[in-house]
This record gives structure tokens, sequence and C-alpha cells, in this order.
């Protein structure tokens, strides 16, 4: 019986890396149509940019990663294209070019990625918008900005360092706008050293937007997107309360990254929230290895920790796999892992407490506000259900939220609206967010398509 | 510990149990009802959604009509539809077999003064030139439709909470029993007592009924559901097929929700999922019906828990055992539709001592005449005992 690896990113490919130098053949799938994750995507054939154009400082990394993952083609069973829609005891099923197949695992390692988080804002339905994340990608694998006149809203890493790719790209970066205020980032300056390069570099995206006359904001609150067909302006109130307005004609938004963990809700790993993440994470022991009998998780879908340590984190859950199976495990590669993951988890908490989640912002957001997209829901409906005079009737947790109010129940399952819904929820049942927990893993975790008989 | 004590309680907040409490606090009757989980959880909130009288056991019949009326009036009731909408129901044969069930069944239908439509094959594709080149034929029966089922239990709930009915979610039942005058029920801390019983519980109602030494053989069943995303509007009626093995309606917002096959389930947990081949499998049968539907997506796909019994019908009535204790389980998949008058028959049972529908064929020991499930029994017995 085989092992599984879901996800052929930075965690999946070191994953594969360890199995096959043990001796195992596994199985790879990604729904990409290669590997490289959304961290380090592969540009689509026939295109040729190089690898310093298309990730920057990151160039060796993404290089290094496709290297090994094209070495070990030949000794692997990759399978790219393909969706891992539900796993079940011991399968995952899978669909590839309209063809579905079940693929039985004895472990699986699932390196299933992370997603941006979204706040919603008036406007944020208009064609035009975007995520911190999808935005980086259309540049990345296709050398298509969002628009010309673009604004960046939101918090965290990403937010600075998509600007930066934009503008070195030759796009118009209208505004940097970060919910998080100074302060709060220079708390955390002592916990940050810590991460050495990974801090300088972050340091230089903001000098460089700033040399370049960049407008960088921060402790701003997010006002609006208006537009009448499209995006064409953007709001906020700046640190002092004044009100701004920026002629754009492309948002992207993001605050931080959530585990895409819907997979290892299916195989039955208990979750746990995360304070410091403000992300729901599944359980799981230092190796990886986590309740569930032969299910291992990798990544950041196992929770934020970023790309470098998903590498090492896919490794060392590998060796927990190796070390499962019975084989011989290197000892003095697994205590470089471990000690690579302790060191790097400091730095990570100084992260997340830099630019944390503003779940004020997506509590205090207007009643008119489209919260779930997908099912055309207000904040003001959620609210409205949540304060139903029939107390224990009303939701007083996000599925039963969802029952009555359609909130994540459209074609992203809440992937989008549920970090934001879960705050709304919980201000206005005055509870902490984790104690209206968290929506639960439905299959198909993507929408599948409706087969007919001889794809099944 | 002190029991609290009312007149009627409760077990299980499905539809039936919902509507029993709605019912009896509507004719002035103090109720409990006790919950383990949230109102409507388990079948009743996540089954199809089918509002039907079509296609039903002759037996059923008689309830499906009243329940029927019951529907028509919910805004009265519980002031919402619940999204109940007249599409009616089009029952469709895909070979001769098929066919010739549909017009052995316009006779039943006849003597409950169910109208239907047959539609011939000519006909049915001109109508609804949707519809796959395998269906032959078709019955409509006008006054069928569906609703949402997420909303119907909470409703009912709601309304029987403002009429002063004790709603309690969260409440699992540990031990019922009857100490010759009374019940006693024991949830987590709390000990109710009562003189009566009223069992909805659905598939765990064969478990309470069990303590009485009523042994039904019940069994879990978990419908296999799924929702596609959202499409210009254009199946008008709720659609089934002879067999039933696919079922499949379009709601205004534009999502198909269709089902077949069953899901897997661990009654004990509780927990349930719905399965990959059952769903690829009606996927099969969805596309036959309505070939366009090719490609589309699927977003989401759930199941719950119902009991079943082997006749396929439920147990609704009098316990044969204990007095003032009464039974509606075992709805076998099609529990939907009869929710609301299952209130209206137990509240009558229990107010009146009697109800005008007939339900004989559902009497909770039919099934003692059967000797292997009895032979069955025993060995069960005798496994436990050893």
């Amino acid at each position: 019986m085989s092992v599984v690896i879901v996800g052929a990113g930075p965690a999946g490919t070191r994953a594969a890396e360890v199995l096959v130098g043990a001796g195992l053949r596994p199985i790879v799938i990604d729904e990409a149509p290669d590997s490289g994750g959304r961290i380090y995507q592969r540009q689509p054939a026939g295109f040729h940019r190089t690898a310093r154009a298309l990730y920057g400082f990151e160039a060796p990394k993404a290089q290094a990663i496709h290297d090994s993952f094209d070495r070990l083609r030949p000794a692997i069973d990759f399978r790219p294209r393909s969706l891992a829609w539900n796993l079940r005891s011991g399968v995952v099923d899978t669909i590839c070019d309209g063809k579905a197949s079940a693929v039985p695992f004895e472990q699986t390692i699932l390196c299933t990625g992370a997603m941006d988080r979204v706040i919603p804002l008036p406007g944020w339905t208009l064609p035009g918008v975007f995520t911190l994340g999808g935005s980086q990608i259309s540049l990345k694998a296709q050398g298509c900005a969002i628009g010309a006149q673009v604004a960046f809203v939101g918090t965290g890493p990403l937010l600075y360092l998509v600007a930066y790719q934009y503008a070195r790209a030759g796009a118009q970066v209208a505004a940097v706008l970060d919910t998080t205020p100074f302060t709060t980032k220079a708390r955390q300056a002592f916990g940050l050293m810590h991460g050495g390069a990974t801090f300088a570099k972050g340091l230089y995206y903001i000098a460089w937007l700033r040399a370049h006359g960049i407008p960088l904001a921060e402790g701003v609150t997010p006002l609006a997107i208006e537009g009448n067909r499209q995006v064409e302006s953007v709001s906020w109130r700046d640190a002092r309360g004044t009100r701004r307005e920026a002629a754009v004609d492309a948002v992207a938004v993001g605050w931080g990254l959530k585990p895409e963990a819907q997979l290892a809700d299916l195989a039955g790993v208990p979750f746990d929230f995360d304070p410091v993440q403000h992300n729901w994470v599944p359980r799981q022991e230092p190796t990886g290895r986590t309740s569930v009998e032969g299910v291992f998780l990798a990544g950041d879908g196992s929770g934020i920790r970023g790309a470098d340590l998903a590498e090492a984190a896919g490794a060392r859950a590998a060796w927990a796999v190796v070390a499962a199976r019975g084989l011989p495990v290197d000892a003095s590669a697994v205590a470089r892992l471990d000690a690579t993951l302790t060191a790097g988890a400091s730095f990570r908490a100084a992260l997340e407490r830099a630019f944390p989640f503003p779940a004020k912002l997506a509590a205090d957001m207007t009643d008119d506000t489209i919260l779930c997209r997908c099912e055309a829901i207000t904040v003001g409906d959620l609210r409205a259900a949540a304060n139903e005079a029939s107390a224990t009737l009303a939701p007083s947790e996000v599925n039963r939220a969802k029952a009555l109010t359609r909130v994540g129940m459209g074609r992203c399952q809440g992937r989008v609206c549920g970090a934001a819904a879960a705050e709304v929820l919980a201000a206005t049942l005055s509870c902490p967010v984790e104690q209206v927990g968290r929506l639960r893993g439905q299959p198909p975790v993507k929408p599948i398509p409706i087969l007919p008989a001889e794809a099944a | 510990m002190s029991a609290t004590p009312t007149d009627v309680l409760i077990v299980g907040g499905g539809g039936a149990g919902c509507s029993t409490a709605l019912h009896l606090a509507s004719r002035g009757v103090r109720c409990i009802l006790l919950e383990r989980g949230q109102i409507g959880g388990q079948a009743s909130g996540v089954n199809y959604g089918g509002v039907r009288q079509q296609g039903r056991h002759p037996a059923e019949l008689p309830l499906a009509r009243r329940s029927r009326e019951i529907w028509a009036k919910l805004p009265e009731l519980v002031g919402t539809d619940c999204e109940f909408e007249v599409t009616g129901h089009l029952k469709l044969a895909r070979n001769q077999a098929e066919e010739a069930d549909l017009v052995a069944y316009l006779d039943i239908a006849k003597g409950n003064g169910l109208p239907l439509i047959m539609i011939g094959g000519n006909a049915i594709h001109q109508q609804y030139p949707w519809l796959g080149p395998d269906v032959v034929a078709g019955s409509l029966a006008p006054d069928d439709g569906a609703a949402n089922p997420r909303l119907l239990s909470p409703a009912l709930a709601r309304a029987a909470r403002d009429k002063g009915a004790d709603i309690r979610e969260f409440s699992p039942v540990s031990t019922v029993a009857h100490d010759s005058s009374q019940f006693i029920v024991r949830s987590g801390e709390h000990e109710f007592c009562a003189r009566y019983l009223v069992n909805t519980a659905g598939y765990w109602g064969g478990a309470i009924a069990r303590t009485f030494d009523e042994a039904v053989p019940v069994s879990p069943l978990s419908p296999n559901m799924l929702v596609t995303e959202p499409l210009p509007y254009f199946i008008t009626p709720n659609l089934g097929v002879v067999g039933g093995d696919v079922y499949l309606r379009q709601i205004r917002r534009g999502n198909v929700i269709f089902g077949g096959g069953r899901g897997e389930s661990d009654p004990d947990v509780p927990r349930s999922r719905p399965l990959p081949e059952p769903s690829y499998a009606v996927m099969a049968k969805a596309l036959q019906l309505v070939p366009r539907l090719a490609g589309v997506q699927v977003i989401r796909s759930w199941t719950g828990i119902d009991g079943e019994t082997p006749d396929d019908i439920p147990v609704i009535g009098p316990s044969r055992t204990t007095p003032g204790l009464f039974h509606a389980f075992g709805f076998s998949g099609h529990g939907f539709q009869l929710g609301p008058v299952i209130g209206a028959i137990m509240s009558e049972l229990i107010v009146d001592g009697r109800t005008d529908v007939p339900l004989e064929p559902f009497r909770i020991d039919r099934f003692a005449q059967d000797v292997s499930f009895n032979q069955q029994e025993q060995k069960h017995e005798a496994s436990n005992r050893a």
C-alpha cells in the first residue's frame, strides 16, 4: 500500500524527496498542471521568463524546489491536474481531466497549502477586486497585472511583497494600505530579528516602495471600494481619522493566510483555535503525525508557517511516515529538521503578532456589506439571525448560521467568508470567536463536475 | 434532584417532534421537548426537501393528504412558508415496466383523492424539452412541491416555544423509565417527569421503544445528497423516478439539489458522511434525466441519519406495552412531508384519545408477527447474554 502526498508545493516536494530516499514510491497529487505549489508556481508551457524575474529574492529557493522535483519525477507517481476532493478511511478521491479515481493509501501526507484571509468591505464584489495571493499568482504565473492602477489593502508580509512585485513589474501602485498600526509592528521588532533574512527582505520591500514614492499608510480603516461596473476608486480613513480616496482600477485585499485544511477535517483530525494565528488549525504532533491513523500534515495547510518551514515540515512528516512503516530513519537529519522547525516557530509567532488579523474590522462591518458573496448574504442578514429574540434557536455557532442564513453555502463553501462571518457572529453574540466554532468540512472540498457514468 | 414536572415529554427535535410540541402547546398542553443536538439536525434538516404525496405507500396517503393541508397553512402556523413551493412532482418512467408502474398507481391515488396527470412519451418531451431521451412517460402531481428542509424544524420549534412549549437543545436523554404512574426521563443533570411520553427520536426511536419492550427492527438510513452551483432556472417540477434511485429539483435561486443511494453513518457518535460511489452513480442517473447538467459543478454533498423499517413505513401510534407512550419514528427516508401532520395526530391521541387518521398499518407490534425478525431478536438477546 502506498503513501499519498496531496500537494506538490515546498512541503510536498521535500516529503517526496525523503520518501524516495527511503526507497518508497509515493503518489503525489496536485491540482495544478505542475509542481511548485502557489508560492513557487511554475509559468505555463511556452512562457520563458527567468526565475529571477518570476520569484525575485526567492528565485534560488524556487529553483531548488523545482530542480528537486524534476529529479524525483522518475521515482514518484506524479498526478498533476488532479483535485483531491474527498478523503475517507484509507482513500483519497480524486478527479483528473474529468475522470474519477479512488486512490488508496496506507499513509497520507496532506500538504494542502493556504489561502488568503479576507475581510469583506463595501464594493468587494466588483470586478477588479482580487486577493493578494490571487494578484500575485496572476503576475507570477501568467505575467498579468490585475490592473494598471492598483491599491493593496490588508496586512501581513504579503501586502508589501506583492505591492513591490507589482511596482517592479511596471504596474502603477496607487497605495499600500496596511490596517496594522506601526506601533503594533514595532512592538514585535525584537522577535522579528530572529527572522534574519526574511525580516531583512521585508524591510527592503518597504524601503524600496517608499524610495519610489509609493504611498504607504499604516493603521488605516478601509471604507469602500467604489465603481459602476468595475473598480474605480478605493477609500479609507487614515490613522488620524481623515477620509482619503484613490482612483484605481483594481484592488488586492488580504489579511494573512488561513490553512486549507478541509481534507484533514474530512479525515477526522481534531482542530484547535490558535489565538496567535487567529486560525483554526488541525491538531498534530511536532512530527506532523495526527491522531488519525495514517494521516500526517505538513506545510501551511497544517498551520501557517511560511514556505521555508513548509519544506522542513514536509521532510519531517515524511520521516514520521518512514518510521511508521518500520523503515530505518536518519536520526541526524530528523534532529536538524526538528531544530529548524523549533527555531522558526518564534519568528513566526512574532510575525503573526506584528500583523494581527483585525478581528474588530471584521466584526464592525456595516450591515449592508455583502458578507457571503456566493449567496449574496449581507452582514446585516447574519446579525439579524443571530439577534433573534428566541435566543436558543438563533445561531449560536457558524454551522447553524450557515443552515439558517446560507452564509458559507455557496461555491466557496465558506473558504472566503468563513473567517469574517465567525467574527460577525461572535461580536453579535458577545462571545470569543472560538466559541462560535468553525464550518464543518463537507465533500467535495472544491467543486467537482457532474460526471457521466463512464467517467466514474 | 427533583424532577421537573410537565404534561408531555417529547424526545427528538425533528419535524415530527417540533410539530408535536407546537400542536400540544397550541391546545394549552404543557410540554418539554428534549433534543440531543440541534433542532432539525438529523433526518429532518438534511433531507431532499420533497413535499410529495405521489408514489407513497397507500397507507401513508391519508396522512400525506392531511399534512399537505397543513403545509398550505404554514405561514399562519409558524410565520414562514419555509420556502414551500407548489412546483408539482413529476415522476418519470425510463422504460415500459416503469410506465406500467405509474399507470398502476393512478388508481391508488384516485382512491385517496390525490389528483395525478399521466403524460405520455410525446407530450412529456414537448412540455419538458430538457428531459433526456430515455424518459418514456411521466405522472404529474400538480399539488406536490418542495420546501427548504433546513427551515422547517426550527420554524416549528420557534412557533412552539412562542406558544409556551419548552424546547431544549443539546439535551441528550440518558434514561427513560415508567414508574407505573408517570414517565421519568433523565438528561444530563436534569430529570423530568410527565404522564405522557412522545417518541419522535428518528433512528434512535428504536432504542426508546426497546426500553419499553417494543423491539422494532429499525436501521440507520443516510440519503446521499448533492447540490450544484446556481444555474439559470429551467427545471420547474420536483423530479422523481419509479424505483426512487434518483430525485432532482432546482430551486429558484438556481441550485440543483439531487440525491440517490446511500451515504454511511455511525449512529453512536452520531456522524454521517456522503460517499463518492453513490455520488458518481447518481450523477449518471441525473444526466439520464437532464442531459443538460453535464459538467455542471457540484459544490457540496451531505447526508444525515434517518431510521428505516423493514416494510419501509414508519411506526406511528400508541405503545402496546406502556400507557401514555406514543411513537412516531422510522420514517424510512420520506418523513419530511409528514412532519407537520404528526404533531396533529400526536396531540389528538393525547388530548382527545383518538384521531381520524387510520394508523393501523403503522402499529408498532406489526413486526412481532415477523418470525424471522423474532428469531433474529432472540439471537441478539442470546449474544447479549453470552
